[in-house]
């Protein structure tokens, strides 16, 4: 964000947020209708960006994250009358809590690679289950918040662009705190983690509370995207929330963006949701068959763009300079 | 500063954003004849897919009923055109859904399968004023939120359940009560819970002792569990609610197990009124009892379905009974309001006493968004036909209960 | 419940050997290939899918259509990963599992479009008798499926340890540098093994058949339970993958019995949890990592 890499990347930054920008303007409500789910999504996103980006650690349960946050918010606020925005930060901090519950274990017993992101998944189904078993989440039936838009009860659905523009502070909020931790001593130790854990440790760097560090964040920005999810949409249960769907657009998005990087999370989840909206359009009498040709361009993204769209803009127009750094 | 552009780079990234921007125009229709639109969302992928295809199936017989008997009269032959949107079995994309309906221009739609799908659509759709015209929406939260849009046509879970439950009484007080206790086994979801919950505290009413509630997933790989200990229970008869596939594995497992019942009775049953049932499992199927949504046989518009999805080569599911009847009732508020404009479609379904639809139901009346006059049907399974035992004024077939001895 | 016991866990074995089979091909897949392969619920879809044409067309018996259904995925299988995984993926471990989540996608989609969402069933009398064991109920069907297991297990153990290609593909599983230099043909043994580790799920989806169903969702009951039989079992062991099949089945009846079966799927992850904890080379596996 602060430093990009190439001609690329600034343009590649300027469209994404003109687009953002002209939503505003757009004569179809649905531009802005569709962006709202991405922008949702994008947070976790960048949730799953801290530790699979950043740290290198391959997450395949960020639903845990994520559903955690939505399920503290809405017991609190179904079941014990708590304001809206107190049970929403608490579900960041549940999120936070949960991610670094996931990590402290995993990383205890040294997971790494395919067997961490196995593990996540794990985690994730557990919490499915649990959460459809027992009463205080609802069981079955999932939680439902009583419908009364306003300030007090953080419900804004009734007001399009104010949820929009919401969101979009949001996300730009995030990104502000995932720039602030890759430029921050923390970030250098995590990506020291990512590039070689061994030498870290050499040098000093406590990799075990990196690591679980950077699940916490992560586990943080999860839990708002739950949050969030749940204020929008004011319905939740097990599935919605702690599915596999929910762990594979997480990682989704950063991976075709370009993991690591600031932008590539928002990037990448814009790009494919525009994406699956114009292959629903192209193929709308043919439903499945527009899932299909998702699924063939993102073959074809993840053969020709390996560092994501992020990385493909850094190689056009190169700014020749002793030492860059990705955006 | 220098900066270099490698010509291939900028060739895939050109590309790319060609695609992108050629992709992303979300199609917006434009009327060319006379028509009035209304909107269909249902799932038409992911794990709902079946139910939803069903249901879009029963909205486009309807559509194509209405239009041969000449259109909405009151506005000119207005032909009906269907805006069918897939909401994917994902509620996010259920809301997003009603955009694209409202700028297809739709004047109300139908939906949504299941309800979490229907309260997501339902409550984006408050924001424009469209109404929502439910085909199959049984959790109760659906017309307790107070939203003005809201029509729920087919009978919600309470009333269901009450129903079965009153249905099942008078079964058991003709055959001398036999049956005193029960096993209800339930999809562990929305709709199965609830319901399970509504019977556990109503059956004793009727002097059945629950001895066994069973939930499971959906799916689910092996009944096996489920089976022995509804046999261990010694239940006189089993209350299922679930879907398709479970209930199929479910009472396969039963008679593999040997699980001795006087009946299976089954509230909103995935199988029990689906032909597909009866004719791929007929030995097993037999006696089976249901309470679900169902049309009412006798009336011509029903017969004409019937002759259509066979024509089809689909089988007659109660989705599709009630997606058909959804699009009449929307029809019928058109031609009572002679408008397309949503607001007067509100205004017309709120006042809707329309009585005219396949269901067995009488006129309309949406109190708080909740038909009043609707009701579900039970069904019994004789032979390879699913027939109608109750309410008497439209059964075709006198009910067995306890069903006779399996050999 | 406790006279319940046993009969859940001799059904329970029945049902594991029905996730062995379909772990089997998975484990030779990673420990070889070292990827995940989330395209193998759909591949066991597709095989689902072809038995029942084949005998909603010809008749065919399933049991029997496994002489036709086996190798024809098995050159499915090869040509997926010659022709889409490994060109698709150039090399990276991450770009892999994507590309086979994509696979997953096109395929459970395109089923989708083709076959639509209606169930489909295949009417074998037979294959719903039951089997009288200790007590037990157990159906026929699944007792053959046991069988089966462990007969493939044995089959397969023997390929990779006695022929010449077995070794060919275990040698590239330890060491892919050291294969190619003594003139192995690692795209080819690759392409071999992901086409075995097919044809072994399209085994298991003709000896499913008789007593399931298919839809194109089908693939997504079996995959989770797949992948935590693999991990369990020790990824790349072949006996581990039996073994952790089995004893997953009998988890699942128990923690079925007393939790419930909602909550009773719990056992399955909780065990996988552990599992990689505390022995992620797992029962029988050697490696870490």
């Amino acid at each position: 964000m602060i430093k990009p890499q190439s001609l690329g990347q600034v343009a590649l930054i300027g469209l994404t947020t003109a687009y953002l920008l002209a939503v505003y303007f757009l004569p179809s409500q649905v531009w802005m209708g569709f962006t709202i789910n991405a922008l949702a999504m994008a947070i976790v996103a960048l949730s799953w960006n801290v530790t699979g980006g950043f740290g290198g650690l391959s997450s395949f349960g960020h639903a845990a994250m994520y559903g955690t946050g939505a399920y503290a918010s809405a017991v609190l606020q179904v079941q014990f009358g708590v304001n809206a925005w107190v049970s929403f930060g608490a579900g960041i901090l549940a999120g936070a809590a949960m991610g670094a519950f996931i990590g402290a274990l995993s990383f205890r017993y040294g997971l790494k690679g395919s067997y961490f992101a196995l593990v996540t998944l794990a985690f994730a189904e557990v919490l499915r289950i649990c959460a459809s078993a027992f009463e205080i989440t609802g069981a079955g039936r999932g939680l439902q918040l009583t419908l009364e838009p306003g300030l007090a009860t953080l419900q804004f659905n009734n007001d399009r662009t104010l949820t929009y523009t919401l969101l979009l502070i949001t996300v730009a909020i995030v990104m502000g705190l995932t720039t602030w931790m890759k430029y921050s001593r923390f970030g250098a130790h995590l990506v020291a983690v990512r590039e070689n854990e061994d030498a870290a440790r050499a040098l000093g760097i406590d990799t075990y509370r990196v690591k679980v560090t950077a699940m916490a964040i992560s586990g943080a920005f999860g839990g708002l995207a739950g949050a969030i999810y749940l204020q929008l949409w004011l319905f939740i249960d097990s599935t919605v929330v702690y599915g596999v769907s929910i762990s594979v657009i997480a990682l989704i998005g950063p991976i075709i963006g370009g993991a690591g990087t600031v932008w590539g999370p928002l990037v990448g989840t814009l790009g494919l949701h525009l994406l699956g909206e114009g292959a629903k359009t192209l193929l709308h009498d043919a439903p499945g068959l527009n899932f299909v040709l998702y699924a063939v361009v993102l073959i074809a993204a993840l053969r020709f763009l390996p560092q994501g769209l992020m990385g493909l803009a850094g190689r056009i127009g190169t700014f020749r300079r002793k030492g860059g750094d990705d955006a | 500063m220098t900066y270099t552009i490698n010509r291939r780079s900028l060739l895939k990234a050109s590309g790319a954003l060609v695609l992108t921007s050629t992709l992303a125009t979300p199609s917006i229709l434009r009327a060319q004849t006379p028509t009035v639109k209304i909107g269909v969302l249902e799932p038409l992928t992911g794990n709902l897919a079946y139910n939803g295809n069903q249901c879009a199936a029963g909205a486009k017989f309807a559509a194509e009923a209405i239009n041969a008997a000449g259109g909405i009269k009151s506005m000119g032959g207005a032909q009906v055109e269907l805006v069918v949107v897939d909401a994917e079995s994902r509620p996010e994309v259920a809301a997003a859904a009603v955009d694209t309906l409202v700028e297809a221009g739709v004047c109300a739609f139908t939906g949504a399968s299941a309800s979490a799908l229907g309260l997501a659509s339902s409550q984006a759709a408050a924001k424009y004023d469209l109404a929502q015209v439910f085909s199959v929406g049984t959790a109760e939260a659906i017309v307790e939120r107070g939203l003005p849009n809201v029509f729920r046509f087919t009978p919600g879970v309470k009333k269901i359940t009450a129903v079965a439950l009153e249905n099942l009484g008078l079964l058991n007080s003709a055959a001398g009560n036999p049956v005193k206790t029960a096993a209800i086994v339930h999809e562990d979801g929305p709709f199965g819970s609830q319901l399970a919950g509504i019977v556990e505290a109503e059956l004793p009413k009727l002097g059945i002792t629950i001895v066994e509630k069973i939930a499971h997933p959906t799916p689910h790989r092996d009944f096996n569990n489920i089976a022995l200990r509804v046999k261990a229970s010694k239940a006189d008869i089993l209350m299922p609610t679930n879907y398709l596939n479970e209930y199929t594995l479910m009472t396969r497992a039963l008679q593999q197990q040997r699980v001795d019942l006087k009946a299976i009775y089954s509230i909103l049953g995935g199988a029990a009124s689906n032909i597909k049932f009866v004719r791929e499992n007929n030995d097993i199927a037999q006696y089976v009892i249901d309470c679900n949504h169902w049309y009412d046989p006798n009336k011509e518009a029903s017969k004409a379905l019937t002759a259509s999805v066979a024509a089809a080569g689909l089988d007659m599911t109660y989705d599709v009974m009630v997606a058909y009847a959804a699009i009449q009732v929307v029809a019928d508020a058109l031609e009572r309001g002679a408008s397309a404009d949503r607001k007067a479609m509100i205004e017309a379904l709120a006042a809707s006493d329309f009585d005219g639809s396949i269901m067995p139901y009488g006129p309309t009346k949406f109190v708080n968004g909740d038909n009043v006059n609707s009701r579900p049907v039970n069904l019994q399974v004789r032979g390879d036909k699913i027939e109608v035992i109750f309410p008497k004024e439209y059964a075709t077939i006198e009910a067995v209960f306890p069903r006779p001895n399996q050999g | 419940m406790s006279s319940l016991i046993l009969p859940a866990m001799l059904n329970g074995l029945t049902m594991g050997a029905v996730y062995a089979l379909i772990a089997l091909g998975l484990t030779l897949i990673y420990g070889v290939l070292h990827i995940i392969n989330f395209a193998h619920g759909s591949l066991l879809m597709l095989g689902l899918y072809a038995a029942y044409f084949l005998y909603h067309f010809f008749g065919l018996d399933p049991y029997l259509a496994i002489i036709v259904v086996v190798p024809a995925f098995f050159v499915l299988g090869y040509v997926l990963q010659r022709g889409i995984i490994a060109p698709m993926s150039a090399g990276s471990e991450q770009n892999v599992l994507l590309v086979t989540l994509a696979l997953a996608l096109a395929i459970d989609n395109l089923a989708l479009y083709f076959w639509t969402s209606n169930t489909r069933t295949v009417d074998i009398a037979y294959a719903y008798d039951t089997v009288e064991v200790l007590g037990a109920y157990l159906t026929l069907g699944r007792v053959i499926a046991f069988g089966a297991a462990l007969a493939v297990a044995a089959l397969m153990w023997l390929f990779m340890t006695r022929t010449r290609t077995g070794a060919a593909i275990r040698a590239v599983a330890i060491e892919k540098r050291g294969a190619e230099i003594v003139g192995i043909d690692v795209g080819h043994t690759y392409a071999i093994c992901f086409g075995i580790g097919t044809a072994c799920v399209a085994l298991a989806a003709c000896l499913l058949l008789p007593t399931f169903y298919v839809t194109p969702q089908v693939g997504y009951t079996f995959v989770l339970v797949a992948f935590t039989t693999v991990v369990m079992g020790g990824m790349g062991s072949l006996p581990g993958a039996l073994a952790a099949g089995l004893l997953l089945g009998v988890i699942e009846a128990v923690g079925g019995l007393f939790l419930g079966e909602s909550l009773g799927q719990i056992g399955i992850f909780l065990a996988f949890i552990l599992t990689l904890l505390f022995k992620p080379s797992g029962l029988l596996g050697r490696r870490a990592v």
